[in-house]
């Protein structure tokens, strides 16, 4: 019963056979890595080197290293945090939410977006440890354990400390979710190798054997792992968001943050999954899998999620003048006027404007166009966060105390720390584990290709 | 004849064949001792008569067991053992309290579910599969018998049944 639809393009293209999809995507795994990988590679982890000087400055002297003031105590850090979390939502987003509503497309990229989700987090964890000035005591200031002060617990009436739960649990939960999908794919490589490897992804198979049994299971798991991890990535970005929301600084205490937060996060997150899967699928030549048409909707949903997001912008522009709450509307004419203007402006620019750009569709199937505008939309998201917070800290109640923020080198480096600790850990995943979900793709083959239907 | 070891093998290459053969197998009388393939074919567990897979269930309990221990945790700190004014707030705000256990609930069951299915399928590190076929991992469906289980039959007759049943080989495999 072959299922072909003159409407719908293939999922996968070039007529693979089962075989075929096992091979292309474990001889990336069998065979020595390629030149192009090394060098990124190498690159990836001369970034970390360099950017480790900064943390351990950092770490060593104190936040007193970061160009924070009396005025503004949250700058670069918290923007690089909310930054990276919002990366970290395309991957469970695509693997949960799109399971939940039977996108098939989902299956050859949730792989490698969950991938990137984890090692999102992990860059974005890093900014609230380090800006905790003592990090290894933090335990005791951001867990509810028992303390010498007999005890005096952590404040659950705080939105940084549901951070800590949010963060953790998506952190530990998309781990879980990644690897139940990866252990069907470590068990092929198993039975294709033989020695030192053989063992290895034999352990890491956790001793797969394809029983209809398990599968049945694993499916049931997978099900209900992603009707648990859809509130759960709707709850992170809102939970950050309350961050701000629940303050009480103009500019921050907005009803709009959460559902803003979020789609923030998925327009962030999908143009971070397109830059790094229109890299994967050229290097590992995986254009059968990711094709044109998983891009095209990749930046379907860009479109809609930033049109979201520039609907939010004017909204609350518009809800501040309509407050009439004085601070409140000096907070947003501060903002699109004051000295951080070039900030907005570039938002509003590589946010709410260029996104616009993929309604056409020459624009949107176009890989060139796509891979710019993937890196204009992260930056603008970059700059999102940072007008959010910079801005409505930098002038504040007392005109005494305004002041600019200044990011000094080791606000950069540490940044930069994340960004080589991210692509490190990328390029590592992307040769040592199967970047494509290999069992998905072939239960969803033989609609696609005529040789699998045979 | 020692039970679980010795086993007819039917290969499938496609799985609409496969789920025919399996009805078509099991209706003859052969007893099915399991399907292994390399990814998950819908309807398969049905056609093999396996009933509903009880993980939902597992995971509810656990849910409610991370939303209890939370709201528990909560209440016990906030407002018994150090209460404190903050914000002016109720000691106990309950409000406050849902994200919190919203995500004890998502962790627990998660983790939870994940634990039950590892234990029942026997998946951990350290287990030692009986590979079938190196195959089945890659782009065969293998429906294996066991050959004690069936010792009514003749074992030629159970090649012959799985044959007709759409199986492009029929082999014998035995393990230690």
């Amino acid at each position: 019963m072959q299922v072909t639809s003159s409407v719908r393009q293939p999922l996968v293209t070039g007529g693979k056979t089962y075989h075929d999809v096992t091979h292309d995507v474990s001889r990336q795994v069998e065979g020595k890595p390629s030149l192009a990988w090394f060098l990124a590679f190498l690159t990836a982890a001369g970034v970390l080197a360099l950017g480790s000087i900064a943390l351990i400055a950092t770490l060593w002297e104190g936040i007193g290293m970061w160009g924070l003031n009396k005025t503004i105590g949250w700058a670069w850090d918290i923007t690089n945090f909310v930054w990276w979390v919002g990366i970290g939502h395309a991957g469970t987003l695509i693997s949960a939410v799109l399971l939940l509503f039977r996108q098939k497309w989902r299956t050859s990229i949730n792989r490698a977006a969950e991938a990137m989700t984890i090692f999102a987090v992990i860059c974005a964890a890093m900014f609230p440890v380090i800006h905790m000035g003592r990090p290894w005591l933090g335990a005791y200031w951001a867990l509810p354990l028992p303390n010498t002060f007999g005890s005096l617990w952590v404040n659950f009436n705080s939105p940084l400390l549901w951070d800590v739960f949010a963060i953790s649990t998506y952190f530990s939960v998309s781990l879980v979710f990644w690897y139940i999908g990866l252990i069907p794919d470590f068990a092929t490589i198993r039975d294709r190798a033989t020695g030192l490897r053989k063992t290895i992804y034999g352990a890491l198979s956790f001793g797969w054997d394809g029983a209809a049994k398990t599968w049945m299971r694993y499916e049931s798991v997978s099900l209900i792992l992603a009707g648990l991890a859809t509130p759960l990535v709707l709850s992170v970005h809102t939970i950050v968001s309350f961050d701000f929301a629940t303050s009480v600084i103009p500019g921050w205490h907005t009803t709009i943050f959460p559902p803003y937060f979020v789609a923030g996060a998925i327009f962030s997150g999908f143009a971070m999954v397109l830059t790094l899967m229109i890299i994967t699928r050229k290097v590992f030549k995986l254009e059968d899998y990711i094709t044109m048409g998983h891009i095209e909707l990749m930046n379907i949903v860009i479109i809609i999620t930033g049109s979201i997001v520039g609907i939010a912008y004017i909204t609350e522009f518009f809800i501040a003048w309509y407050s009439g709450v004085e601070a409140e509307q000096y907070a947003f004419i501060n903002r699109a006027t004051g000295p951080y203007w070039w900030a907005y402006w570039s938002m509003m620019t590589c946010n709410v404007i260029s996104p616009q750009l993929f309604w056409f569709k020459k624009i949107r199937t176009s890989i060139v166009a796509t891979f710019l505008l993937s890196l204009v939309v992260n930056i603008g998201m970059w700059f999102e966060r940072f007008v959010i917070i910079v801005t409505s800290l930098h002038r504040d109640y007392l005109p005494s105390s305004w002041a600019m923020f200044y990011p000094t080198w080791a606000d950069v480096g540490v940044y930069m720390f994340t960004f080589g600790l991210f692509f490190t850990l990328f390029f590592l995943f992307a040769k040592f584990f199967p970047v494509i979900n290999m069992a998905e793709v072939k239960s969803v083959l033989k609609s696609s290709s005529e040789k699998a239907a045979k | 004849m020692e039970r679980d070891t010795h086993f007819i093998l039917g290969v499938y290459e496609d799985e609409d064949v496969l789920l025919h053969a399996v009805k078509e197998v099991r209706s003859t009388g052969v007893k099915i001792h399991e399907v292994y393939s390399p990814y998950p074919v819908h309807g398969l567990e049905h056609v093999l008569g396996y009933k509903r897979s009880r993980l939902p269930i597992a995971a509810f309990l656990f849910g409610m067991l991370g939303t209890s221990l939370a709201l528990t945790m909560q209440f016990y700190m906030m407002k018994f053992d150090w209460p404190m004014i903050i914000g002016g707030k109720d000691f106990a705000a309950f409000p406050d309290f849902i994200p919190v256990s919203f995500e004890m609930t998502v962790l627990l069951a998660a983790f939870g579910m994940v634990g039950v299915f590892m234990v029942s399928s026997n998946l951990k590190p350290w287990a030692q599969p009986r590979i079938f076929d190196v195959r089945i991992t890659d782009d065969k469906h293998v429906m294996a018998i066991d050959i004690a289980n069936n010792s009514s039959m003749e074992v030629e007759k159970i090649k012959e049944i799985l044959k007709s049943s759409g199986a492009t080989e029929v082999n014998n495999k035995s393990f230690e």
